[in-house]
């Protein structure tokens, strides 16, 4: 796991059995670049993990230095989704319109232990991870992470970007849920996903 | 209602009352009780069931029946004056047997005072209990927030429907001791109908004064409205 060792960005290999030409290749180069060092993040911040990001965005840690510097707070000008906190299914419509809102290309970050889990609510009014709504790219723990981590999960993001090819047309397709339940994955992997685990398995139930 | 505004200061009504007590010199039980227990127990002595004193707060006991005219008299009564309704709320013990307990907290700025009145509601039997509403207009939300965690139906309150979950919310009432911790339906099945939710949806018949000022509204809101628009599902 982590950050993988920064491939040689000086020079293009050609792979013969490759059926992608230099020019692409070239050409994914260019834009992932670009992409990658121009990501304006939508803060979708609900609880103690926002202050975290917020700390993030201050002067200590500078986003701007990973090009991240305009918060667009609405998701017609946004690249990367970052839910900092938990997410009532209250507001579960609401986090699902924004991320249908946001254009193409465009990544979810999940950041701290209640958006990718529901962390310690384990209860009836919280959404058990954002996953089950939208699909998240990364997945930064912490309660709340330090803006340390949320720094090494954006470079995860670039990472992750900069891989991405052209000829690749799984990557910018639109989530379609299904129309009857507004679920984009099947409910038993929702029921999955969202098994107690840890400390909470043991937790007082009240069911009589 | 059209008198200058005159500001209220505390204790002004009692220059005689007592300064706020530090934590320090405040006993467990017992203690001074407020002399409104003692007022409440002479004036409505079929409502008056028991009153206590802990750590320096007056709890005062009275049957569910009477709450409205004990909290009218406490509201205008001069040498009362009950004039803020901090909270009310309702508690649910882990043993069952127990009733449930209605709680208002009330504040006397003139008078410097706090008293805490409870009445309590059987179980077996639907909870109704009158609504404060027509003393204390801040007892709307309040009272709203109280039926949406355990279902106490507060009688002549003006739009009692719930406040924090929404209103086709339908696995009861959280707060209970009788409601899991996680919820009655399967986790897949309260995504399901929370992502019906039309968060568009801003108005809804069930609320009171949209229904009445339904002539009023712009031609789009009527059209919408009459469309049946709703929250959810």
């Amino acid at each position: 796991m982590g950050l993988a060792p920064r491939p040689d960005r000086t020079t293009v290999t050609v792979d013969p059995q490759s059926q992608e030409g230099w020019v692409t290749t070239k050409l994914d180069f260019l834009v992932n670049w670009g992409r990658a060092n121009s990501l304006w993040p939508m803060p979708f911040g609900t609880a103690c993990c926002a202050i975290e990001f917020m700390a993030t965005a201050a002067s200590r840690f500078d986003l701007a230095r990973f090009g991240m510097e305009r918060m667009a707070f609405s998701p017609r000008q946004a690249d990367v989704l970052i839910c900092a906190g938990r997410v009532p299914f209250k507001l579960a419509p609401v986090i699902r319109r924004i991320y249908q809102q946001m254009p193409q290309p465009k990544w979810v970050i999940s950041m701290g232990a209640c958006a990718s889990t529901g962390g310690m609510f384990d209860n009836y009014a919280v959404v058990q991870g954002i996953d089950t709504i939208i699909p998240v790219d990364v997945y930064v723990p912490g309660c709340p992470p330090r803006p340390e981590g949320l720094i090494y999960g954006i470079m995860m993001l670039q990472e992750k970007i900069k891989r991405e090819r052209m000829s690749d047309n799984t990557l910018r397709t639109e989530i379609e849920p299904d129309p009857s339940s507004n679920l984009y994955i099947p409910p038993t992997m929702i029921d999955e996903l969202s098994e107690p685990f840890g400390n909470s398995v043991h937790q007082t139930r009240s069911g009589l | 209602m059209s008198a200058p505004f005159s500001p209220v200061l505390a204790g002004h009504a009692s220059p005689e009352a007592e300064a706020p007590r530090t934590p320090r010199n405040v006993l467990h039980r017992g203690g001074p009780s407020n002399p409104s227990a003692g007022r409440i127990q002479q004036r409505f002595p079929d409502a008056f069931v028991r009153a206590e004193v802990v750590w320096g707060d007056t709890t005062v006991f009275v049957k569910p029946e009477h709450v409205f005219a004990v909290i009218s008299y406490l509201h205008d009564d001069a040498a009362e004056q009950y004039d803020y309704l901090s909270d009310v709320t309702a508690v649910e013990y882990r043993d069952l047997e127990l009733p449930i307990e209605m709680v208002w907290h009330l504040r006397s700025l003139p008078h410097r005072r706090f008293l805490r009145l409870k009445a309590q509601l059987p179980k077996g039997q639907p909870l109704r209990i009158a609504s404060v509403w027509p003393i204390y207009k801040g007892a709307d939300w309040l009272e709203r927030e109280c039926y949406d965690m355990f279902g106490i139906v507060f009688e002549g309150h003006p739009d009692l429907r719930r406040i924090l979950l929404w209103e086709q919310y339908k696995e009861g009432f959280p707060l209970r001791k009788d409601f899991p911790l996680r919820g009655r339906f399967s986790r897949s099945e309260q995504l399901r109908q929370a992502l019906a939710a039309n968060p568009e949806a801003r108005y809804s018949m069930e609320e009171l004064k949209i229904a009445d000022a339904f002539e009023d509204l712009p031609q789009d809101m009527r059209r919408r409205l009459a469309g049946g628009e709703k929250t959810g599902e």
